[in-house]
């Protein structure tokens, strides 16, 4: 029920919002023109150049690159330095220390990566600063960045942006400054606005005042290291938190103020607070999908694209669905039988649950409201292959980039299956593309499958937190969530306080963000000063429903099979086993549980 | 009007990306807008409209904090109602708000389950089969502050035994505690606590 309210909502809200999203970044004339003297103050202190007509000067797609790239590098940058030194800034009212090296260079380029995999805990962690400054910001400008990327791709396939004259201007993408501005102004921040009242509404704290200490109804009795202690109060951290959390949601970026994410009761109070944060998480990535086809004047094509990947996210949430509502395991003739809730919320349920999990993982959102480490093993391989795909909507703008190298993929191998030129929109698809588009492929597997390899051969590395099958299912979740910089996480994974977890991940993380933008940036800039060849009856279509049955194959056989065996070892095995058990074996004595679990659980790493 | 464009070079466009100063100026921008005029406009604003909910949902008896309406508390004692197990630090600390993060096919998940269903099989003289699952699991945040309508009603004859009501009256006082609508039916744990306390100590 829930489920078919999301998708329905969703769907009325993104057609209009996606119109508009075409009509302002065509430079139409829209109600948000009232923004324009605002804008226009921003391009001044910029040092924007404008051509005679009035236009903002265009870049190559070199120019273009480096704009994103060098900006990225200095917000990161200064992020970084803030969480070092979050100490002695101001704005930290419970006074929380500085983060070490690692933790800061993680956290920042995980934020500026639009990733918001979470080392961390926020509550205890980050000071109000940062959370605002360093993580807020964040959140706000690199989905903007994201969306640029988007429509400066889709100007290159158009030929160049459209000057005064409406005649495309070969190697034209459109100016980054402008790009970012009009869809933070016109779009992220009035949307997020909105959400953050509503939010606010169902209970989520919103204020700057310190955490508030309640007296306990019943005061308890603790052992510690076998000394008793008397607990008589409850610290509840709040915060500047619902304009973090709209953003959050609305941007695709998934990191929350609390540990446990949208889980925590003041992340996320009510179901209603729940059905608005997973509507927001699938609305704009829905919407860029009715902007597209509006946007390239090819709404047949948006319809294919808006086909394929509302199929896969159908038939993942439909999964998820099912594979939670069975009875955890651990359970088995202890309780009554009844959906997985082993890291759920009572308020949500095993069903909320699964589909935000479905919804998340499709985006490169990352936000989780229930504890993916703790959901069935097939559950948890619906959610890496949501991942392993990574364009199920996809995160703002980068979810059509990343199938946009498929669509480039799938041209060449049709054209080459029925002996004709491939060709997009008229323009050649030749060497140089192709070698860029495979070195992005290649890059998926090469990352994801080498850093879990090696952090399973080295044992001090591992930090698992469960054993057997799951173990290697954490691991291989944990590079494959930041490859998508998507940002959840299946949290037993100790990496909060391992160096190796942490460099490595950042590593991962900027390549996985910059190489599969980039890429698709120079094919799109490589295409638009090629001549367009006439369409004829001889043209591969690319907005027919067999090009979109070819697209999904190629895909799913691409991304899918370099990682089959992965999640055989993992999830699957474990769904295996866990099925064959008799219910009356207790699992203790299972022999297959034999490796090493590190000591200690990492509380802070719940939220990642 | 201007010339056919069909044959004019291609105008200059920028491959420079910008300079120092333009990347300088972005990121001040970016962080003063998105990191600071944004989250301190809404901030405020949604303080000003909804001032309760802005300030953590406390619940405020004779002039004390008594606890958040959104995040549970451990109860142990026999006249309370007791919720879900908590792996938040030593048990709903928002603080160490978190999962157990165990899977279903880990041994220590097997038998922290089998501790707890012994345990409330125990205290409230039912059958493990009759044991609703939110009892024995773990929310993920550690804060859960609702059991489910089941998990309430096995609980009910202890509690009434314990303060001298009649199971008649706990029922109405957990049907009163009890959220429904959308989302799951759910019964809050503190509230339905503190009811108690106020009608009979």
């Amino acid at each position: 029920m829930t489920i078919f309210l999301t998708y329905a909502t969703v769907l009325l809200l993104a057609w209009p919002l996606g119109l508009y999203i075409a009509r302002f970044m065509r430079g139409e004339g829209t109600f948000s023109d009232v923004l324009n003297p605002v804008e226009r103050s921003f391009y001044r202190l910029l040092g924007v150049r404008f051509n005679a007509d009035g236009s903002a000067q265009g870049m190559t797609w070199q120019g273009y690159a480096k704009a994103l790239l060098f900006s990225n590098l200095f917000v990161g940058l200064i992020a970084l330095l803030i969480f070092a030194f979050q100490g002695t800034l101001p704005l930290n009212p419970d006074k929380v220390a500085n983060m070490p090296w690692w933790l800061s260079l993680n956290t920042a380029a995980s934020f500026i990566t639009n990733t918001n995999w979470q080392n961390y805990s926020g509550q205890s962690q980050l000071s109000y600063l940062s959370q605002m400054v360093g993580i807020t910001a964040l959140q706000v400008m690199t989905p903007a960045a994201g969306m640029a990327v988007m429509f400066a791709l889709l100007r290159g396939l158009m030929g160049g942006q459209a000057g005064r004259d409406g005649q495309p201007q070969a190697g034209n993408l459109g100016n980054y400054w402008v790009d970012v501005t009009r869809l933070s102004t016109r779009l992220l921040v009035p949307v997020a606005f909105v959400v953050a009242l509503l939010l606010t509404w169902q209970g989520v704290p919103s204020t700057f005042s310190s955490a508030k200490t309640a007296n306990l109804v019943e005061a308890q009795t603790i052992t510690v290291d076998k000394e008793a202690t008397t607990v008589s109060t409850q610290t509840i951290p709040v915060g500047p938190v619902a304009a973090l959390v709209a953003i959050k949601q609305i941007g695709t970026n998934g990191g929350g103020w609390y540990g446990p994410n949208s889980a925590t009761p003041l992340e996320n109070p009510t179901p209603l607070s729940n059905l608005i944060q997973c509507i927001s998480i699938i609305l704009i990535p829905v919407a860029l999908i009715f902007a597209l086809g509006a946007f390239l004047r090819r709404p047949r094509f948006g319809v294919m694209i808006m086909g394929i990947m509302s199929v896969m996210s159908a038939a993942l949430t439909f999964a998820a669905v099912m594979a939670e509502r069975a009875s955890n395991p651990a359970l088995a003739g202890l309780a009554a039988a009844g959906g997985n809730l082993e890291g759920k919320e009572v308020r949500f349920g095993s069903d909320a649950t699964a589909l935000w999990a479905a919804l998340t993982t499709g985006t490169s959102n990352g936000s989780v409201n229930g504890m993916h480490d703790s959901f069935s093993a097939l559950g948890g391989v619906t959610a890496q292959i949501s991942m392993f795909l990574n364009d199920i909507y996809g995160g703002v703008g980068v979810g059509f980039i990343n199938m946009f190298v498929f669509v480039v993929l799938t041209v060449f191998i049709a054209g080459l299956m029925v002996g004709r030129t491939p060709e997009l929109f008229g323009r050649k698809i030749e060497v140089r593309e192709m070698k860029i588009a495979s070195i992005v492929i290649l890059l998926q597997p090469l990352l994801i499958l080498g850093l879990t390899a090696f952090s399973l051969a080295t044992p001090s590395l591992t930090a698992n937190l469960n054993p057997g099958f799951h173990g290697l299912s954490e691991v291989l979740y944990a590079f494959n969530s930041m490859y998508a910089n998507n940002g959840s996480a299946f949290a037993g994974l100790g990496t909060g306080s391992s160096v190796w977890y942490n460099v490595a991940g950042a590593c991962e993380l900027i390549l996985a963000r910059y190489l599969p933008i980039i890429g698709p940036l120079a094919i799109a800039g490589l295409l638009s000063v090629k001549k367009v060849s006439p369409e004829t009856s001889g043209t591969l279509r690319v907005d027919t429903p067999v090009f979109a049955t070819t697209l999904l194959t190629v895909m799913l056989l691409l991304q899918l099979l370099n990682f089959a065996p992965a999640l055989v070892l993992g999830g699957v095995s474990e769904h295996l086993v866990g099925s064959v058990k008799p219910v009356t074996t207790p699992a203790a004595t299972r022999p297959a549980q034999t490796r090493p679990t590190p000591p200690q659980l990492v509380l802070n790493g719940a939220s990642k | 009007m201007t010339t056919s464009n069909e044959s004019t070079p291609t105008p200059a466009f920028d491959s420079s990306g910008g300079s120092v100063r333009t990347w300088l100026t972005f990121t001040a921008l970016t962080f003063a807008l998105g990191g600071l005029l944004y989250p301190t406009v809404t901030t405020l604003i949604g303080g000003a409209l909804f001032p309760a909910q802005a300030n953590g949902s406390l619940i405020v008896q004779n002039g004390k904090v008594v606890g958040s309406a959104l995040i549970g508390q451990t109860f142990s004692a026999e006249r309370y109602f007791i919720g879900r197990p908590s792996a938040a630090g030593s048990g709903y600390d928002p603080r160490a708000a978190s999962g157990s993060n165990l899977a279903g096919s880990n041994p220590a998940l097997r038998k922290r389950v089998q501790a707890d269903s012994a345990a409330i099989a125990g205290r409230e003289g039912v059958q493990a089969p009759q044991i609703p699952a939110d009892l024995v699991t773990a929310s993920g945040s550690g804060l859960d502050p609702h059991i489910s309508p089941q998990g309430a009603a096995i609980q009910v004859e202890r509690v009434a035994k314990a303060r001298n009501l009649s199971a008649e009256q706990v029922r109405s006082a957990v049907s009163a505690a009890t959220e429904s609508g959308l989302g799951q039916p759910r019964v809050n744990v503190l509230e339905l606590n503190l009811a108690l306390d106020a009608a009979k100590p």
